[in-house]
């Protein structure tokens, strides 16, 4: 008989990282640029980031995922990338015909002080006459600052900076809905479409992470945003970003660029005075409320009949199944804006939320966790910079009902032997993970079900009769 | 072949149209979107079964991330292995150094854990910012006694095959440092096995009937301990001869021992490993041993794959993976099954294997040397397979185009090897090629 996972019985602060509660950067970038019509994401840096990257998101999404990688070797990293990076791109070109090449850097091109906004423009200098030159995009995009969800905004702050100029009003919305899941992104397009609101999303995967099956390859999926919409966006109505968090925290250790961090939304309402509303992630009544209240607004229509409707059978489901999950504990952990989001939800059907964790480290999660909890915001132990191993050992003390969070979480409740309640990025042990709902009133549908569902499934489980009826 | 990119036409070869050798072992071409990963990766996935070992990655957060727990690796005993350290550098590491936060990090890692030996991954940032990470690795062997062991991984230092070696190199380190140790009579180390779903232990069995002990497997339910002896064994089995190999041939010119390329998949290679075995000894028992057991093994078998080729006759199949050699086993068992092999390629196989491959696939075959999604999916498409066998990266290449998949690559769940193993293949190849749900996908 095999031993267990070692788990340690005395209780301290590590300085290494045990079992991450996040990934690099450049992850991040990869999805926001995959987010773009016709764009195939490059990251300047080793073989080994793109290649991890792309079996990582696959393992989620189950799509074919193509990453290119400007390789670098020995002599690139003494002599500098830039000859890889044009090789890299050309290559791509060759290949993939883009209309959009977006490039991440990495922990390595970083340190030795690549140029990449030279290289591309020396890049584009030396290729004036080739009309099949695609636009380019850059984000800085380093694994040692931050995480995933960093290099994501970081990402779609470049694509906002790099395509938005001012150009004549229109009636278009600018929606930045974060790292959300591919079936989220479908509804809330549906939502917007309900409202009658012309809208620009950056970014939008919803389809080139999730495509339907292909009699030929493509070598790029089809979907995302064009970038004509995207030059629209300095003219836009307004602009919604989901979550209070996304890349403006001040990230631990970071030395430069401090006071440049600035989100999408952000550099719109600064460069063109597009009028920027600011939501949590809308997962649950109170917070989908914020949501569909913004698109009134925006839009001048009220909320449509089918969400009033949704919302309507969403409460009276909140009151069938009220019973079943009050006053039990749980333990959320993921992405801060994530976390936030979740906590808001459990706190308003009656779950104790008794700790939010992130391997984010936005230095923001515990006020925005005090604002979305008003029952238990006070006493909720909120912790950021976490990795899984200290989660775990909270866990073992604090004994919660259940976990909700990613797929990287289920060990703990193995041993815990609770429900775990899958939610969010990545879901490698299990179907669907890109068809998971979230947000707007349906998304806190499945959701209150599926918690329900799993704490009777627990009684009866564990019941010495077997009820039919619970 | 002007879709692809022009520097890579020399590594494609389409047996009985194209007349230039095959080409390998070279760089991947930047902007490729190659399925290798890097140097790191190689070392990781070599040393990654060692399972009293601590593990630390030196670097920002990404490498350890994504190597946490990817391994069908299992252990017997101890699973360490499977908790992910990092030192997780963060931008004022990497401008003032790392070595003191490695330091901090495995002096308390070290008395917490209680480790039989470290492995610390160096990956690019560590190259680039130079931390003296052997310096670093002798200080805490002085002050714990624990093996600390350097891995010099830096991704952009080479291939995958580099890191590979530069398993093989910290291995060495531990090699030959058990002297007391007195081995059986007949006695194995088993190299490049890594007892994904517990394939070692089918093996083992095997060994164990013939009457021939294992000391180490390199790496499949490691030890430091068996490491440490391994070189007391009298002949060393290799298989996935690409990572392993330089072990081998170390240890032969170091302590003198032997070596043998076997592989452990389809009937007639699980077969000859057995034999190869039972000849080094020169024990006539060991011999009959070894018919014994392939002839009652095969009296089971045969029978059992029947249903399984009358299903799969004459269908066509893909194969890329990680290293040549497999493959050509995997030709082989294919056409066990009654099943042709289309396409073949591998990301880091080599001269002698591709060489190997020509000669054994039919005309018409193509075979590739670290290939890419858009060539693959080319590959499958015109020459109308039914099967892709890869791993994970693959995987949606085959499903979106409508193919069957097996997954042959590290995060296996299901034993592949030996004679059992032939048959789970023969089991999982039927239940992905022959599912009804193909057809709702229009071919054309």
């Amino acid at each position: 008989m095999a031993d267990k996972i070692p788990v340690l019985k005395e209780r301290k602060n590590f300085v290494a990282t045990r079992n991450a509660c996040k990934v690099c950067s450049p992850l991040g970038g990869s999805i926001a640029y995959k987010g773009i019509k016709g764009c195939v994401p490059v990251i300047h840096g080793g073989q080994g980031c793109a290649t991890y990257i792309r079996r990582y998101l696959i393992s989620h999404y189950k799509e074919p995922v193509d990453i290119a990688s400007s390789n670098f070797s020995e002599e690139s990293t003494i002599f500098g990338g830039e000859g890889n990076l044009s090789a890299a791109i050309q290559n791509v070109i060759a290949q993939y015909k883009p209309e959009v090449v977006g490039v991440c850097t990495t922990c390595l091109s970083e340190t030795i002080g690549d140029d990449i906004g030279q290289a591309l423009r020396n890049y584009k200098a030396a290729n004036a006459d080739d009309k099949s030159i695609p636009e380019f995009v850059y984000s800085s995009t380093p694994s040692y600052q931050g995480s995933h969800m960093d290099g994501f905004h970081e990402t779609v702050a470049a694509i906002t900076k790099t395509f938005a100029t001012k150009v004549e009003a229109n009636e278009k919305v600018a929606i930045f809905p974060g790292f959300i899941s591919t079936e989220d992104l479908r509804m809330l397009k549906d939502i917007l479409t309900d409202f009658g609101i012309d809208y620009i999303m950056v970014p939008d995967y919803s389809e080139t992470l999730d495509n339907p099956v292909w009699d030929t390859y493509h070598r790029i999926p089809d979907g995302g945003t064009p970038v004509e919409d995207l030059k629209l966006l300095g003219g836009a109505k307004a602009s919604i970003e989901f979550g209070p968090i996304l890349n403006k925290g001040n990230l631990v250790g970071r030395l430069k660029n401090k006071n440049l961090a600035v989100t999408g939304a952000e550099y719109l309402s600064k460069e063109f005075g597009v009028k920027k509303y600011t939501v949590n992630v809308p997962v649950g009544i109170t917070q989908s409320d914020e949501l569909f209240k913004a698109l009134s607004e925006i839009s001048g229509n009220e909320v449509p009949m089918r969400y009033q409707m949704e919302r309507g059978r969403l409460i009276d489901a909140y009151a069938d199944g009220h019973k079943y999950v009050f006053g039990k504990k749980a333990v959320v952990y993921g992405e801060e804006d994530l976390v936030v989001a979740m906590t808001g939800f459990l706190d308003e059907i009656g779950v104790e939320v008794i700790l939010a964790a992130s391997g984010g480290n936005s230095g923001t999660l515990q006020p925005e966790i005090e604002k979305c909890a008003p029952t238990h915001g006070k006493t909720i132990q909120v912790m950021g910079d976490l990795d899984y191993e200290k989660i775990n050992e909270l866990c073992i003390d604090m004994k919660p009902d259940f976990l909700v969070g990613n797929s990287k979480g289920y060990y703990i409740a193995r041993e815990l032997e609770i429900p775990i309640i899958r939610v969010g990025f990545p879901i490698h042990d299990r179907m669907g993970g890109s068809r998971l709902k979230h947000i707007a009133y349906k998304g806190a549908q499945e959701l209150f079900d599926k918690i329900g569902n799993a704490m009777m499934e627990y009684k009866q489980e564990h019941s010495e009769i077997g009820y039919k009826y619970i | 072949m002007s879709k692809y990119i022009k520097d890579r036409t020399s590594q494609i070869v389409t047996i009985g149209e194209d007349q230039h050798d095959l080409a390998c072992e070279k760089k991947s071409a930047a902007g490729s979107v190659s399925q290798r990963a890097c140097v790191f990766c190689g070392s990781r996935v070599v040393l990654y079964p060692i399972a009293d070992a601590l593990h630390i990655v030196h670097g920002p957060i990404g490498c350890a991330a994504y190597t946490w727990d990817i391994r069908g690796a299992m252990s017997s005993g101890p699973q360490l292995h499977r908790l992910s350290f990092s030192t997780d550098l963060r931008e004022k590491d990497v401008v003032f150094g790392g070595e003191k936060k490695l330091y901090n990090a495995l002096t308390e890692l070290i008395a917490s854990y209680k480790p039989e030996a470290v492995f610390i991954y160096s990956t690019c940032i560590v190259g680039v910012i130079g931390d003296d990470v052997e310096a670093v690795a002798r200080q805490l062997k002085k002050e714990t006694g624990v093996e600390v062991l350097p891995v010099m991984s830096e991704g952009f230092k080479g291939t995958k095959k580099d890191g590979y070696k530069a398993a093989c190199d910290a291995l060495m380190n531990l090699v030959g440092t058990d002297e007391d140790y007195v081995p059986p009579k007949y006695s194995i180390n088993i190299l490049g096995d890594f007892n994904l779903a517990g394939e070692l232990w089918i093996l083992a069995e095997y060994y164990k009937k013939i009457g021939v002990e294992i000391i180490a497997c390199l790496t499949g339910d490691g030890r430091v301990q068996q490491v440490r002896r391994s070189h007391k064994a009298s002949l060393n089995v290799v298989q996935c001869s690409g990572s392993m190999m330089h072990v081998a041939k170390e240890m032969e010119s170091q302590y003198g021992i032997p070596f043998k390329k076997v592989s452990y998949f389809g009937i007639e290679d699980m077969s000859d490993a057995l034999y190869e075995v039972a000849t080094h000894f020169n024990d006539p028992e060991l011999m009959a041993n070894a018919r014994a057991l392939v002839s009652e093994e095969l009296a089971i078998l045969i029978p059992a794959l029947q249903p399984y080729r009358e299903k799969l006759e004459g269908k066509k199949a893909a194969i890329y993976v990680g290293g040549a050699f497999k493959a050509i086993s995997l030709v082989k068992a294919l056409r066990l099954l009654g099943m042709k092999t289309v396409v073949v390629g591998s990301q880091t196989g080599n001269k002698d294997d591709y060489n190997l491959l020509q000669k054994i696939c039919d005309k018409g075959t193509v075979i590739v040397d670290d290939s890419n999604p858009n060539e693959l999916s080319d590959f499958v498409k015109q020459t109308g397979a039914d099967l892709f066998i890869g791993g994970v990266k693959e995987r949606p290449i085959a499903y979106k185009l409508g193919l069957g998949f097996c997954d042959h690559n590290h995060e296996r769940k299901e034993a592949l090897a030996g004679y059992i193993g032939m048959l789970n293949f023969a089991k999982e190849v039927y239940a992905s090629v022959c599912s009804p749900v193909w057809k709702f996908i229009d071919k054309k």
